[in-house]
């Protein structure tokens, strides 16, 4: 089994607490058609589990394969230098027919973000290592593609429909909650 | 699954084709740690999925000086197209005829279907298998268990490098 090991930190893009009784960590690749149906599933397990289930995106473009992983990854690591990363994170999922900069420029500029700015961070490859470190990390964590995912720490192996990935998180959710149990059980 | 070639045992040479007019051999690359990644056949979706991996990963086995082929038993010309399409920086060595035959000598030939494992070996600078990994053949092993690999053989040269410099000490 695959384990995670690059420990979450508030340096990762998180919607939701830290301290969750869940993380689910996503690596994904905003070229990837596989990554792009996982998207509105992961949403809808986020809405399913609401503050028990906080969700962390990673990048892990496969760049040579797919020629628009890379910059898309750069372009929601700079809206995530203004604090947009999300917003701009669902607006490449939700156009992934259409990666490239004329996308990037009209998401940026329906953030209010200086698309001057972002062609240049694109340009000098600013977000570049950042994007390398999140890969390299992934690799080192057995992702073999994507979307992986890990819950808790542990590389989810299961299929990627709605309810299986349920199973999977409530199961993580009472063995936190069974870890966390102890005092108040007066063990 | 076959069984594949265990650590400590020293890797057989070979020489085989990478392209049309080109040939490599195990010897050629002495010296460097070397990843073989022995795959069932190009264009077939987990390799690619396995070989884009690499593709993309291969600066990082490169920091520990290692060099990475990948074998199956596909011609020179089908690797050829496969390389120019995925774009692959690093050789495909065709093990096709006789076919599977450097394979069967890692072990890692599958006779029912005629094709490689899908089995992983790093090789120390001598030649002699440090790690060895067979894969179920749908599944992508990933990099982990490579720069891992990698990793422990760095250590293990600094530890020796250490004791025979305290030794000479």
């Amino acid at each position: 089994m695959s384990l995670l090991r690059v420990a979450v930190t508030p340096d990762d893009h998180i919607q939701g607490s830290i301290t969750a009784p869940v993380i689910m960590v996503e690596y994904g690749d905003y070229e990837c058609p596989f990554c792009g149906l996982a998207h509105p599933m992961v949403k809808r397990l986020q809405k399913r589990f609401g503050r028990e289930m906080s969700l962390v995106f990673r990048h892990f473009p496969l760049a040579t394969a797919h020629p628009h992983a890379e910059s898309a990854a750069e372009t929601a690591e700079f809206a995530g230098a203004h604090e947009l990363f999300w917003q701009m994170h669902d607006g490449l999922f939700e156009n992934q027919a259409r990666l490239g900069l004329p996308l990037y420029l009209s998401l940026a500029k329906a953030l209010k973000l200086s698309t001057d700015k972002l062609r240049t961070a694109l340009e000098t490859g600013l977000f570049a290592p950042t994007v390398r470190s999140n890969f390299i990390g992934g690799a080192r964590s057995g992702v073999n593609g994507t979307p992986s995912f890990f819950i808790n720490g542990r590389r989810y192996d299961g299929s990627f429909e709605f309810q299986d990935m349920v199973v999977a998180i409530d199961l993580a959710l009472l063995e936190a909650k069974a870890s966390l149990a102890p005092h108040l059980r007066g063990a | 699954m076959a069984q594949i070639l265990a650590p400590r045992t020293r890797a057989p040479d070979f020489t085989l084709p990478v392209t049309p007019d080109q040939k490599l051999s195990l010897q050629d690359l002495a010296g460097k740690p070397v990843i073989i990644a022995f795959y069932p056949a190009d264009w077939s979706p987990v390799c690619g999925d396995q070989l884009a991996l690499y593709n993309e990963v291969l600066p990082e086995f490169r920091k520990h000086g290692a060099e990475l082929v990948a074998v199956s038993v596909d011609s020179v010309w089908c690797h050829a197209a496969y390389v120019q399409h995925r774009k692959l920086h690093f050789p495909l060595l065709s093990d096709f005829h006789p076919k599977g035959a450097v394979a069967m000598k890692f072990g890692a030939f599958r006779e029912s279907e005629g094709v490689c494992e899908r089995a992983l070996f790093v090789l120390d600078k001598q030649g002699v298998v440090f790690w060895s990994h067979c894969s179920p053949i749908a599944v992508n092993p990933g990099a982990d268990g490579i720069l891992d690999a990698l990793e422990k053989l760095d250590q293990e040269n600094e530890n020796v490098s250490t004791a025979s410099r305290s030794h000479a000490g």
